[in-house]
């Protein structure tokens, strides 16, 4: 058995096997070794990586011949930098997490790389059944994650937070489940073929329009309440304040992309009709969430529902670029699902580094910290800069190919998109003002106190994620150039899916002569 | 005097292959061999033999059972049973579970009451009658062995005899299980009047060429059948003894009622309707849809208040009971498959929290919720099994329940009942409520850290935390086995599915 991208699944488990063996006071810090090793291993796959390959499916081994499921991952395009994301999101998060004692630490580091495993595999599989399996999967250590090391907030203790994620997540992919299994046995026996849930075969044999928008109606409310996107992001503000930092990292900026991330991979191969039948009432969905998470981001105290809300605000451009059905649009949601991903890493990073000097995430009881940490104030001005999509950064790149690509499909979805970009700036600056310069009421000797600088753990941390932010801005075109084929090809499958469908089978039929 | 003998002669016996009753024979001969074994008295002989004797004949029977498979079928008793594969996974689930539940009452101190040879031989004879349901093929086959597993069940719901609610939970179950098997007895009767036949085989051939489709004795007859076996199954509205009963009986025999008897219910519902009344399968088949979406919201609304573990089970036993309709009804090799495999896998799932239960009520703490508090710390091995296992009831990877759920969702979408698939997975969505309730008892918010400080004084007063766990070893090696074997079936489910396609293959023979 090739074990080509397996091998990215299996590190973390056996990582939080080792891990596990050492003393109480070890763990973090080989758990977050093996990180690294996982690192290693995925440098290559990245440098091998050719632009325009189709989806190499590296593993197809039948996994339950009388289900039709396959264990197949494969890594093209659409989801090589999302990989590299997780892995890097993981590793920060865990060296993160490594620099304070947590409570049972064997099992706090296994839910973590359970979590990375499950996530991982979301992104890497090429059959529905194995998709929605390991999107189910990353839920159960997020629930012991959440529950066991959360916290207790004013709106509901831990317990209570992870419980209304749970139900909010699952309720969602039980019901895509539903889906999968529907769109698997209806095209097979449409085509009179065996059961295969493979993505290829699917897309060979779609199933007819109208049963499409059934379908993909399960799809849709799974997804949407992953990434979240409003009216379906209840989960959010509880679960954001209940969930330890560390987790928080993986959870925002990595998990939440796997519902845009769906969307690109599954909905519009698989069900290009209703794609087309669902474009409007989305696009008013993104437009929705980019103006209320905006509003919402702009009136919080608490900085972890302010990065929270803005989220909501990011991932409503994602799904916006998604849904304008445009080369340009699609591109740039992928590439705004990697750039959001990084900014997240680094601003949650903050308001942990924020929390650990003044005992507080409320903004109003911040301010004056850059007063003896110059680079810390730089640091985090890169990063809230990128947020807000200043140009120059990779964001600037990503907003303004969703832009082009929603001008091209309706200017109104333009325009009103337009002053998402504004209202990112209000109140991504406003968090830097209230937390880094404005002293408000705070004393001198206390603002003294502390305004610390960042320490060796602190900015190594936080290094890597600026230094990402930066190489993105520089040269954003290895980026793009390896995603946009993939990217067109997406939209290709929804504007023209007959031919698409023709296209696939014969590259099916050939390797087989 | 001549002619009595000339009419005994003209009377032809049936010829009995006493080779093919084997596993039967073994079963009831066990039975009546443990309970003079408990004649010989002392409280070495108590513990020690009766219990030896009663795993032995169930081995034995089991092993005789599964040299059996994949086997031609044996038709005998002239019909009146049938031994194919079918029979035989059941056979070896009612076994599977009583030996959970002889493991779970071996040291159980409340049963000292009871004979304890009187204990071991009416469970064994509960397997005998329905091992015999589950290979029956006339309604009288089937009659006769359901009241065989059902009155000794009555007895062992009131096992504890000292105990107000094991007694109720033994009257209950002996009044309702009454008014279902006589229900299903009035039903059998006019199935039979109605097609002059007791066979199934006769039944279907009835339904087939008379057109009887449409004949209110008939209908009347197979509605007060399934009424019947509604009540053997818990299938709502016929489930309100299951909360009672469950919770008063001891935990063993609960553990072996939550899968048995409903794993019997079910294989005489898969035969009766896929071998008896399939022609008239337009009029029953909407019917239990709408039973299963009942029996799925009500399960799940019941489960959500309960503050008793084995009440929540219970109920979450009837939602489960509505899962395995779905795959009933569609009728279908697929189906036959599904049902199959997730009863197995219902095996497994159901073990561990009994067994934790089963621990926790030895340790003082009751059957409810707040008994489980701080398990996480505590007993480990017993925490993580419990947690595997709601895991799994709730039908989330990597288990074998995601596997059944799957499997179900696809023989109901398969059988145009997609709707059916989406009752099933909002269902699912309630049991999370409950299910994860359980879990984070064990391991989260303040009762696991106050938890913590009660065991830090547990072990000043010499109770070592690990005590709990060491003192049932049996307990931990059961509830641990099947949660092993729940992960492992979930990764690796190719035997399972295998086990289940060649017992539905002999249903499927049947319906064709």
């Amino acid at each position: 058995m090739n074990l080509g991208l397996t091998i990215l699944l299996i590190i973390p488990l056996v990582g939080a096997f080792i891990a596990s063996l050492m003393p109480q006071k070890q763990v973090g810090p080989v758990a977050a070794i093996v990180t690294l090793i996982q690192i290693g291993f995925l440098v290559p796959i990245v440098l091998d990586f050719k632009a325009g390959t189709d989806i190499t499916s590296f593993i197809d081994e039948t996994w339950i011949p009388e289900l039709g499921i396959h264990y197949s991952l494969g890594i093209d395009g659409l989801n090589l930098f999302m990989i590299c994301l997780v892995v890097v999101a993981w590793s920060i998060a865990t060296f993160a997490a490594s620099r304070n004692e947590v409570n049972q630490p064997r099992m706090f580091y296994a839910m973590l790389a359970l979590a990375e495993v499950g996530t991982l595999g979301a992104f890497l599989a090429q059959d529905l059944i194995l998709f929605v399996l390991f999107f189910d999967l990353l839920l159960i250590p997020f629930y012991f994650l959440i529950g066991m090391w959360g916290h207790d907030s004013e709106l509901g203790n831990a317990r209570k937070a992870t419980l209304t994620f749970m139900i909010y997540t699952l309720a969602g992919s039980l019901l895509m489940l539903v889906s999968a299994v529907a769109l698997g046995v209806l095209s097979s026996s449409q085509a009179g073929t065996p059961l295969s849930f493979q993505f290829v075969d699917l897309q060979a044999n779609l199933v007819g329009g109208g049963t499409q928008n059934w379908l993909f109606l399960g799809f849709m409310i799974a997804l949407l309440v992953k990434m979240p996107i409003p009216p379906l992001h209840g989960w959010m503000p509880i679960t954001y304040k209940a969930t330890p930092l560390p987790v928080l990292i993986v959870l925002s900026a990595v998990v939440a992309k796997l519902g845009a991330y769906g969307f690109l991979r599954v909905a519009m191969p698989l069900m290009p009709n209703a794609v087309e039948s669902f474009q409007v009432l989305l696009l008013l969905l993104a437009v929705i969430a980019i103006i209320y998470g905006s509003v919402m981001a702009f009136s919080q105290d608490d900085a972890r529902l302010v990065v929270g809300y803005s989220s909501i605000a990011q991932i409503g451009f994602i799904l916006l670029g998604i849904f304008v059905i445009d080369g340009k649009g699609a591109e740039g949601a992928i590439l705004q699902m990697i750039n959001h991903g990084v900014v997240t890493i680094g601003l949650f990073l903050i308001i942990a580094f924020l929390g650990e000097r003044v005992g507080s995430e409320k903004l109003s009881s911040m301010g004056g910290l850059a007063k003896n940490a110059p680079v810390f104030a730089t640091l985090f001005l890169i990063v809230a800069l990128a947020t807000l999509a200043m140009p120059g950064s990779a964001n600037f790149v990503g907003e303004t190919y969703i832009l082009f690509g929603a001008f091209q499909a309706e200017f109104v979805w333009g325009v009103v998109a337009s002053i998402g970009v504004v209202l990112a700036a209000v109140y991504m600056l406003r968090m830097f003002q209230r937390s880094m310069q404005n002293r408000g009421s705070v004393s001198d000797e206390e603002t003294e106190a502390r305004s610390r600088e960042l320490d060796a753990s602190e900015f190594a941390l936080l290094l890597p994620v600026v230094l990402i932010v930066l190489a993105m801005a520089v040269y954003p075109q290895y980026v793009v150039e390896r995603v946009e084929p993939n990217a067109k090809q997406a939209v290709i499958y929804v504007t023209e899916p007959q031919q698409a469908a023709t296209a696939s089978t014969t590259k099916e039929s050939e390797p087989a002569k | 005097m001549n002619t009595l003998i000339a009419a005994a002669s003209s009377v032809q016996a049936p010829s009995v292959e006493w080779n093919s009753l084997t596993p039967y024979l073994i079963l009831g001969g066990g039975a009546i061999v443990t309970l003079f074994a408990s004649l010989i008295t002392g409280r070495v002989a108590q513990r020690g033999i009766t219990p030896l004797l009663a795993i032995a004949t169930l081995i034995a029977s089991g092993v005789a059972f599964a040299l059996r498979f994949n086997e031609p079928d044996f038709s005998v008793l002239s019909g009146a049973i049938r031994v194919d594969d079918l029979a035989i996974i059941f056979s070896l689930i009612f076994i599977a579970s009583a030996l959970v539940s002889i493991a779970l009452a071996w040291r159980a101190e409340t049963l000292q009451n009871f004979g304890r040879g009187e204990f071991y031989a009416l469970l064994i004879t509960v397997v005998l009658g329905m091992a015999f349901l589950a290979s029956a093929q006339n309604l009288v086959t089937v009659f006769l062995a359901l009241e065989l597993f059902s009155i000794p069940l009555y007895v062992l719901c009131a096992a504890d005899l000292r105990r107000e609610g094991s007694l109720e939970s033994g009257i209950k179950y002996l009044i309702i299980g009454s008014l279902g098997s006589a229900t299903l007895l009035y039903g059998l009767a006019l199935t039979y009047g109605a097609t002059g036949s007791t066979d199934f085989a006769g039944i279907n051939e009835a339904l087939t060429k008379n057109g009887l489709a449409d004949d209110a004795l008939l209908l009347a007859g197979v509605a007060l059948t399934f009424v019947g076996l509604a009540f053997k199954a818990s299938i709502a509205p016929f489930h309100q003894w299951t909360p009672d009963v469950y919770e008063g009986a001891p935990t063993p025999i609960t553990s072996f009622m939550a899968v048995a008897t409903k794993a019997a219910a079910f294989a005489l519902i898969l035969r009766y309707t896929g071998e008896a009344v399939l022609p008239v399968i337009d009029h029953w088949q909407p019917v239990l849809a709408a039973l299963a979406v009942v029996t799925i919201v009500v399960g799940n609304l019941g489960a959500m208040g309960q503050k008793s573990l084995k009440r929540m089970l219970a109920y979450s036993g009837v939602a489960q009971a509505g899962y395995l309709l779905v795959g009933v009804l569609v009728a279908s090799g697929f189906g036959a498959r599904a049902t199959i495999f997730y009863m197995i896998v219902y095996l497994f799932m159901n073990v561990a929290p009994f067994a934790v239960i089963t621990a926790r009520e030895r340790a003082g703490a009751g059957d409810g919720f707040d008994g489980l508090r701080g398990l996480g710390r505590e007993a480990p091995a017993l925490a993580w099994s419990m947690t595997i296992s709601m895991i799994a009831l709730s039908g989330l990877p990597i288990t074998a329940g995601f596997i059944g759920k799957l499997f179900l969702i696809q023989a109901a979408v398969d059988g145009n009942y997609a709707w059916l698939a989406v009752v099933i997975v909002l269902g699912s969505a309630m049991s999370l409520t409950y299910y994860l309730r359980v879990i984070a008892v064990m391991w989260m918010g303040a009762g696991a850290t106050a938890a913590s400080v009660d065991s830090g004084n547990a072990v000043i007063a010499g109770a070592a935390p690990e005590a709990d766990s060491s003192n049932h070893p049996e307990l931990v090696a059961v509830a641990v086995l099947a949660a092993a074997a729940s992960v492992v079936f979930g990764v690796w489910p190719e035997p399972l599915l295998d086990l289940a396609r060649d017992a539905a293959i002999a249903y499927l023979q049947l319906v064709t």
